[in-house]
């Protein structure tokens, strides 16, 4: 039977590396068609990766190793949580450290290697863009702790995989105002964490307003392509736990290969609605100024401890 | 009504009703602001309703309606009207609509947004001893009015629109409303129909008064008032 626990950890990882840039091409195309475009394709971020692989990698001039490092360690830092995250089953090998703690913090080191190779190019707008990843990073981070704590005081530990396992075997905890706070909270968060609209345009390099771009802009190449694959492996993150931790169905809690089967189309059936949400959301939002993104973000952690508060007096706990 | 679905609805009663006071501190445009109070009454009047309906008191039910209609409908109406003709006043005189934002409050809007979360931790750290005395689902929820009645003082005292002022005593008055539903499950109907009549000419009186300062200075702008005019 430890078979089937390893398989769900390596399908958690493959399905998360092969299916971000189909995801990405997913939103990418319900946006085209609701405004009125073609698009490009599903598969288009895919033949984007194949095109920067094939070029000569270039490194410019002064940069030093954490230029060269970051873009392996902003992947390899996502692996490591999507192995964590339960994404397709809450029983695997390594359930047993999947904390809440150390995912955030994973997902935190990826982001701090990214801002340290923007500030490692020395130009003005790696700089810029280091600096702004990392007003956002520091609310935000707090922020995915607070909103996941407060669904880990019902179940009364921070593991993720308990957590999760716990709210499908009792769906009221979910539907409590603490739960429905947490998930606005979160909703925003991983926004902001991700560089999607109301906080940063993925698709613009106008230096007024970039965040992530700016500090990507040096790479090129092989090099780019982590980079790139790094974020939409992010995005898939983010939108797996948004999704395994507030609608846990479909999420295997026991070891069969049944239970897997339907975890996996569950899981591509989520993450295909919660892309198709995000894409059309972005159609009809504008982006926030940058200096009302604290505003935005504070609400956000207001939120998430107003969801602490609440879960913590209200259910009668203490 | 069954205990579990009845806590369940009063939690999501007070969640909404704190909601709205912390939306209040966050947006900007008073015609926003107005709306969300307005929901802010709805959940009032559905914390009244459900005590009655949990205890079989059907006066509680009846003052939770009325409390409905003049949160809800009368106050907001009011409001938008004193809005409105702020706003056709200044178009008249093309001098833009600066009118109908809150342009400079005296704490910017991410400090504020912190400084409800403080205060809403120590609502409840206050209300602990309160609520310990007869642990209720309503007694429970208690620290939610005190909260709320904090953030309308912080409002009251933070903004710098007459108007935006006016909302901010309006929280604090629904605060102490859900306080007292809350704490003694349920007022007798001569003492709400006293605080609501109070409440409807406070504001009445308040928009009486915007208007004249907005006669005599051109704005609402409270900071405008430092000198004696004649």
């Amino acid at each position: 039977m430890n078979g089937i626990r390893y398989v769900a950890v390596a399908g958690q990882v493959v399905v998360v590396a092969a299916g971000a840039p189909l995801l990405t091409g997913w939103m990418r195309q319900v946006r085209a068609r609701l405004e009125g475009r073609a698009g490009a394709g599903v598969f288009q971020p895919w033949r984007d990766t194949r095109k920067l692989l094939r070029k000569e990698p270039i490194t410019p001039v002064g940069t030093g190793p954490a230029f060269r490092a970051a873009p392996a360690l902003l992947v390899a830092t996502t692996v490591v949580a999507a192995a964590l995250v339960p994404l397709l089953s809450t029983d695997t090998p390594v359930s047993g450290h999947a904390d809440l703690i150390v995912v955030v913090a994973l997902i935190a080191l990826g982001t701090l290697a990214l801002a340290l190779a923007g500030l490692d190019t020395g130009t003005a707008f790696g700089g810029m863009g280091a600096s702004r990843e990392m007003t956002v990073a520091a609310l935000v981070e707090p922020t995915i702790l607070l909103s996941v704590f407060a669904l880990s005081i019902p179940a009364g530990t921070t593991n993720i995989p308990a957590i999760v396992s716990g709210a499908v075997h009792q769906p009221a905890r979910l539907a409590s105002p603490a739960g429905l706070l947490a998930v606005a909270a979160l909703a925003v968060a991983v926004l902001a964490e991700t560089g999607r609209i109301p906080v940063d345009n993925p698709s613009t390099h106008l230096e007024l307003t970039m965040i992530h771009e700016a500090m990507v802009l040096e790479y090129a190449g092989p090099d780019l392509a982590l980079v790139e694959l790094g974020a939409q492996m992010r995005l898939t993150l983010l939108l797996g736990l948004l999704s395994s931790l507030f609608v846990p169905w479909g999420i295997a809690t026991g070891v069969s290969w049944a239970a897997l089967a339907v975890a996996l189309v569950a899981f591509a059936a989520k993450l295909l609605l919660l892309g198709a949400v995000l894409a059309t959301a972005e159609v009809f939002w504008a982006k926030v100024r940058l200096f009302r993104v604290p505003e935005l973000l504070a609400g956000s952690f207001l939120l998430a401890l107003l969801a602490v508060t609440a879960s913590y007096f209200l259910n009668g706990a203490s | 009504m069954s205990g579990g679905l009845y806590t369940q609805l009063l939690d999501l009663a007070c969640g909404a009703f704190l909601l709205a006071a912390v939306i209040v501190l966050w947006r900007r445009e008073l015609a926003g602001i107005i709306r969300v109070f307005a929901l802010q009454g709805v959940a009032l009047a559905a914390i009244a309703v459900l005590l009655g309906a949990h205890e079989e008191r059907w006066d509680l039910t009846a003052v939770g309606l009325g409390v409905g209609v003049l949160r809800a409908g009368v106050l907001p109406y009011l409001m938008r009207r004193a809005l409105a003709a702020l706003t056709e006043d200044r178009q008249r005189h093309g001098t833009g609509d600066n009118e109908r934002r809150e342009t400079q409050p005296l704490i910017n809007v991410a400090a504020s947004l912190l400084t409800a979360a403080l205060l809403t931790l120590l609502a409840y750290a206050v209300a602990r001893p309160l609520t310990a005395v007869h642990p209720t689902p309503a007694t429970r929820a208690l620290p939610v009015g005190l909260a709320v009645v904090l953030i309308g003082f912080f409002v009251l005292v933070t903004r710098r629109r007459a108007l935006s002022q006016v909302v901010g005593f309006l929280l604090l008055d629904n605060g102490i409303t859900a306080t007292a539903f809350l704490a003694t499950s349920g007022v007798p109907l001569i003492v709400e129909l006293g605080v609501s009549f109070d409440v409807l000419l406070a504001v009445l009186v308040l928009q009486i008064l915007t208007t004249r300062v907005r006669e005599a200075f051109g704005t609402t702008d409270i900071d405008d008032l430092r000198e004696l005019h004649d």
